[in-house]
């Protein structure tokens, strides 16, 4: 009954990838590409374009899941100066890497989503910033933009109808802090990525101090389909009545197939796992995941039929975040997973306040010395005390750095003492 | 002090070509926002940021030297020391970890005789630590240069060093 239902689902974000190679520029063509993108500039208005997007219910894919219309809508209409739209290809979020596969396989995508998202916002020039080690990625991107700009879907007064843009790809020089909206304006601005303070909001005053969108790759794929098959449609597409659209889960971990799937939003957790997953490996039983990246609070065995959506999630107290999933078995010491999070976290502090420069290496400390059997009677105490300090910080990283270690208290206290009880590891040995 | 540093830096220095540098400015030079992609350039061409650069980047693109410093040593991209011919990168993201990703890296250490973020005297082989290379479905995961290896095992590590030890330094 699943493999029947997973058989018929509609994609829209993998609809034209090949097996093992990137799809071209004319089989995209021949497959509807840039029709949405020629129909917007024909017969749509901008605000048409951003209505539709509004309509669909799109919440943005790159984590926070905050609704793409409502972001559009920020930006004033009368500010005088350019406007910039900046797409978030810096996928460092460990565990996630579906932005990758998505550009690996079909770049056109992006590139036509962006051209309509830079015409509803009145945007002549986009920017795509890419993570470094996506080279592949970069690459193909490289090769879209060239061939749009050759079709004449970029450049100069796009296919007559006075709309132009130009699209710059820009690679990032490598720091996980890029992610976060401001900081990436900042590298791009070619200064230390440090996050600034909030407000005046991008969409105010972001890039050069002008007006700037931030989304994600994934969120700006999604809008030729928006456009194409309308708001309604494109909604209907998830599981749900209250989710919109597909989903790139990107699994790993555990399971049988560990690869990146496009699935109807608010599919249940257990159902990804047991069906395009392929179940979990032989002689492993499922301990827990994390639902959306490194940054996400563990799910466990109760939440095996938690809708994979952003309320639903959140209601099981994490978040859906980009979609990431790393499955955990029974031999995972969730002490050990837990620190090696903290550890990157604590490593990519940009440091520019206090609390997460020096916080994270202090929750990292007390991590490394429960799991070499040194924990002490107050550690429990300590941590908790953190996950709620940290929450204080100046922007997201230091507070998703603690969802691991909030998941961990919540769901997992009982290793935690056990691992300050004996004064060893329970999992020493069963894992490297 | 601070002359006894500075001239022991500079003696350290190897004498670097700043045409190379120069023919980077002159691409991105009217460009706004170049400091990144001139650095990057330089980093790809020399294979590290050396000081003389540094400050003829500085200098030229009217910038303070600390400026520069400080993006230099913000981001993972930059190095200020010379590298190995061959970066072997190994992934400890969470989704590696699990897999077995320390016995991966305690492998290169032994074989490679160096340790996170060294390099071989003989500028042979780089070694990094790192997190995560975003192809999370192949872990454990290693990268040599661009190219990369996924479902590692000890077996293929043995491998790996063994191939690249063979090919030519220059």
């Amino acid at each position: 009954m699943l493999c029947f239902r997973i058989l018929f689902m509609e994609q829209v974000l993998f609809k034209h990838n090949r097996p093992g190679r990137m799809t071209t520029f004319d089989e995209y063509r021949s497959e509807g590409g840039f029709v949405a993108l020629a129909r917007a500039l024909a017969g749509m208005s901008p605000d048409e374009v951003q209505q539709a997007v509004i309509d669909s219910g799109m919440r943005g894919r790159g984590g926070a899941g905050f609704p793409t219309g409502k972001k559009w809508s920020f930006v004033p209409r009368n500010l005088p100066g350019p406007r910039y739209l900046i797409c978030n290809c810096d996928e460092m979020e460990p565990g996630t890497y579906k932005d990758r596969v998505l550009l690996e396989r079909n770049p056109h995508l992006l590139v036509e989503g962006m051209a309509l998202a830079c015409y509803a916002l009145g945007v002549q020039h986009a920017f795509i910033f890419i993570r470094r080690g996506y080279e592949q990625a970069a690459d193909n991107l490289r090769l879209a933009v060239a061939a749009a700009h050759g079709a004449g879907f970029l450049g100069e007064n796009v296919r007559g109808s006075g709309f132009s843009l130009e699209l710059d790809i820009h690679q990032s020089a490598g720091r996980y802090i890029c992610g976060e909206e401001t900081a990436l304006i900042n590298a791009l601005e070619g200064i230390r990525a440090n996050p600034r303070a909030k407000p005046p909001f991008p969409a105010v005053k972001g890039l050069w101090g002008q007006p700037t969108v931030v989304n994600n790759v994934e969120t700006l794929a999604n809008i030729p389909s928006i456009i194409n098959g309308g708001p309604a449609w494109w909604k209907g597409l998830a599981a749900t009545p209250e989710a919109a659209g597909t989903k790139l889960f990107c699994i790993s971990g555990h399971v049988v197939r560990p690869e990146c799937f496009e699935l109807p939003l608010g599919m249940k957790l257990g159902e990804i796992i047991d069906g395009p997953c392929g179940g979990m490996r032989p002689g492993s039983t499922f301990k827990a995941c994390i639902p959306g990246g490194a940054s996400t609070p563990y799910l466990t065995k109760l939440h095996w039929d938690v809708p994979m959506d952003f309320d639903p999630v959140a209601k099981a107290g994490s978040r859906l975040g980009t979609g990431g999933i790393i499955v955990f078995d029974q031999s995972t010491c969730m002490v050990a997973a837990t620190l090696n999070l903290i550890r990157f976290f604590a490593r990519e502090s940009c440091g520019w306040c206090t609390p997460c420069r020096e916080g994270l290496p202090f929750v990292r400390h007390i991590l490394e010395r429960i799991e070499a059997g040194q924990g002490q009677a107050g550690d429990i105490d300590i941590l908790r005390e953190h996950v709620r300090l940290l929450n204080h910080a100046f922007c997201a990283l230091a507070p998703g750095a603690m969802g691991p270690v909030d998941g961990l208290l919540n769901h997992f206290e009982d290793e935690l003492q056990e691992h300050i009880t004996a004064q060893r590891c329970p999992f020493e040995g069963t894992h490297s | 002090m601070s002359d006894v540093v500075a001239q022991k830096t500079e003696e350290q220095e190897p004498e670097v070509d700043l045409s190379i540098a120069d023919a980077i400015i002159d691409k991105y030079i009217d460009i706004p926002g170049n400091l990144m992609p001139v650095l990057q350039a330089a980093q790809d061409e020399y294979g590290y940021i050396p000081r003389t650069v540094a400050d003829h980047i500085a200098e030229r693109l009217n910038v303070y030297p600390s400026q520069i410093y400080g993006v230099l040593t913000f981001y993972a991209q930059f190095h200020l020391k010379p590298r190995g011919k061959f970066i072997i990168r190994v992934c400890v993201g969470t989704a590696c970890h699990v897999q077995g990703a320390p016995r991966i890296v305690e492998t290169f250490f032994d074989k490679l005789g160096i340790g996170h973020a060294e390099t071989t005297p003989d500028l042979r082989f780089t070694f990094e630590k790192v997190a995560c290379l975003g192809a999370c479905g192949m872990a454990p995961l290693a990268m040599v240069n661009d190219s990369t290896y996924g479902a590692m095992t000890v077996q293929k590590v043995d491998d790996i060093v063994a191939d690249y030890q063979q090919r030519p330094l220059k």
